[in-house]
């Protein structure tokens, strides 16, 4: 097990209280794993990968712990995190077109990178990984400008897991791309955990049916817990979380036409995590409601590997 | 009452004091009727969103022209009474500083300022009912205790208001959770079906896929492929959309079988023309390839 989670609860200070966004978050993340993140906005996926690596100044852990091979991953030090970041755990921005610097000759800003976490850059590697991914070697005398938002992309995918980090995050990288460039950027990520460059990743999007094309297991998250993990294709084709099923069966897919089968959406919103409410939090929209609902679901193992939190699974 | 683009083009000036143009949108033409779902399909650069703009009037076409029921269409408040557009981002649409409805008072004051004010009420409720929200639950809300989808329902309820035609809708679900965007989608088939001619701008096949009755795929700036839904999804044609199709992901099949061999895609250098294919599936060839048979 490459990285481990253990009751972790991240909470934001705003004016008007603590907004609970993880609640009491459990999973793992086995070598060469990759796990997609699903859910909807505001479900804590992105917080969860943000405090895996770096949290801002708005978030506070609230309890739980973090281990990465083994080791304790200090989370909530930001100074004990900073020789993890890059090495350890690394991270692909959403909006890779801000993530360089403009001012500077892509070259340049990757020695002034590594050299800023005391490593020195291996010009064969980087460029081994450069014609891996089919940017041109020259890119490295460019500037960011210069290139290309799927071009960008990649080139900061190939930055951010220089330094073979175990564990990656990679968080919506795909949404501003369009759809031919999205499959070569999610095709990329599987080679690079094919090739070892990255030993385990979280990948986070609100695309259920991209998610499926590259993650190993899928873990489906609502209002800060989690709702449902199992392997990719037991997600798809069995869910037993009613959220699960409501989540996949509101996809149009491509042959569905509205003409010929009507799709629904799920009723309501996710509640507020300001103040949670009590039992389980998809009790409003929930068709199965019942009576047990009012109190919390824990987590279970239905079958090896399928965890779902739900008392009708 | 038709709206048809004829021979639309658009070019826009760029380049270090305006010496090199750039050809947005190239001599597309298309026609819009009432009870129908266009959809608008395109990679970013296509040009979906200027021709979706030059039909609502907030870009003049260089060449070529837009028609309403045969008079050339002009941006005001005749033209705006039958053509309203929604976009993508709902939370930018509003002013965060006034309660939401106000979108709907604004309507009133320009369009209706004749209309008493029990009567406009009764109207209100009915528009809103029609999109499927709870005026109690909207009406005297600021936009930041909406949903997204709230907001964008309440910029359509606002174009019901009016006489509305014809809806541009510009990638109105690329923001809203997979939950939501399905019901928004529904309601413009709902809307559609009384009548209303929509023109779906989006990035997303599947989108449009589920929802329109006819698609048209474009390319830098050209319609490459256009025809009955059906027809361009179901045995596309062009090298373009068979290579779009192939990388949309899918929950019934994984992309591990590789790439299907498509024929690199021809960026039209030479001349070109839309050949119909079959009845009424348009593909665009290459002046060498006219004579292509399909198989």
């Amino acid at each position: 097990m490459t990285l481990r989670v253990d009751d972790l609860r991240v909470h934001y200070r705003t004016l008007r209280g603590e907004v609970k966004a993880l609640d009491g978050v459990s999973f793992g993340v086995g070598d060469g794993e990759i796990l997609g993140l699903a859910g909807e906005s505001g479900c804590g996926k992105t917080t969860l990968g943000k405090s895996l690596i770096r949290m801002d100044g708005r978030m506070r852990l609230a309890g739980g712990t973090v281990s990465l091979d083994g080791a304790e991953l200090p989370i909530g030090d930001d100074r004990r995190m900073n020789p993890f970041r890059f090495k350890r755990v690394s991270l692909i921005p959403q909006y890779s077109m801000s993530a360089m610097n403009p001012t500077r000759r892509i070259g340049r800003m990757i020695t002034e990178l590594l050299a800023s976490r005391g490593e020195s850059v291996d010009t064969a590697e980087l460029e081994r990984r450069l014609d891996l991914v089919e940017l041109p070697r020259d890119i490295l005398g460019r500037y960011p400008i210069e290139l290309s938002g799927g071009m960008k992309q990649r080139m900061v995918m190939v930055i951010s897991t220089l330094l073979d980090p175990s564990l990656l995050i990679a968080d919506e990288i795909t949404s501003a791309l369009d759809v031919s460039t999205q499959k070569a950027v999610a095709r990329t990520l599987v080679e690079f955990r094919d090739r070892g460059f990255v030993r385990s990743m979280i990948f986070i999007t609100h695309d259920i049916s991209l998610t499926y094309q590259i993650a190993d297991t899928i873990m489906v998250m609502y209002a800060g817990r989690l709702a449902e993990k199992a392997p990719a294709s037991v997600i798809v084709s069995e869910p037993r979380h009613p959220y699960t099923r409501m989540l996949i069966s509101s996809l149009p897919e491509v042959g569905v036409r509205h003409a010929e089968r009507r799709l629904s959406g799920i009723p309501g919103r996710p509640p507020a995590l300001l103040d949670p409410p009590q039992g389980c939090r998809f009790r409003d929209r929930c068709p199965l409601a019942f009576d047990r609902c009012a109190e919390d679901p824990p987590p279970i193992e239905v079958a090896p590997g399928h965890h779902v939190a739900c008392w009708k699974a | 009452m038709m709206l048809s683009l004829e021979g639309v083009t658009k070019t826009y000036r760029v380049g270090a004091f305006g010496t090199a143009t750039l050809t947005a949108v190239d001599d597309v033409s298309l026609d819009l009727v009432p009870g129908e779902v266009v959809s608008l399909i395109g990679e970013s650069g296509s040009g979906k969103t200027t021709l979706g703009r030059t039909v609502l009037g907030l870009l003049t076409p260089t060449r070529g022209r837009i028609t309403l029921d045969g008079a050339p269409a002009r941006p005001g408040k005749a033209y705006y009474r039958h053509v309203q557009g929604v976009f993508q981002d709902p939370f930018s649409c509003y002013n965060p500083v006034f309660k939401a409805d106000r979108v709907i008072k604004m309507i009133k004051d320009e369009y209706f300022p004749g209309v008493a004010a029990s009567e406009w009420e009764g109207r209100i409720e009915k528009s809103l009912k029609d999109v499927g929200l709870d005026p109690g639950q909207v009406l005297g809300r600021y936009p930041h205790q909406l949903s997204g989808g709230q907001l964008q329902r309440l910029l359509i309820a606002r174009a019901l208001l009016l006489d509305l035609r014809y809806l541009v809708a510009d990638e109105i679900t690329s923001m809203l959770d997979a939950s939501t965007r399905i019901d928004v989608l529904n309601l413009l088939a709902d809307l559609k079906s009384r009548g209303l001619g929509v023109l779906f701008v989006t990035h997303d096949l599947s989108l449009g896929n589920y929802i329109s009755e006819r698609a048209v795929v474009l390319y830098r700036g050209q319609v490459v492929e256009s025809g009955p839904t059906a027809a361009v999804f179901g045995n596309p044609l062009h090298p373009y959309t068979i290579k779009l199709l192939s990388s949309v992901p899918r929950l019934t099949a994984r992309w591990d079988g590789g790439d299907p061999a498509v024929p690199a895609v021809e960026v039209s250098a030479g001349p070109s023309t839309l050949v119909e294919e079959e009845p009424g599936h348009l593909v665009r060839r290459s002046g060498t390839t006219l004579t292509r048979s399909v198989s």
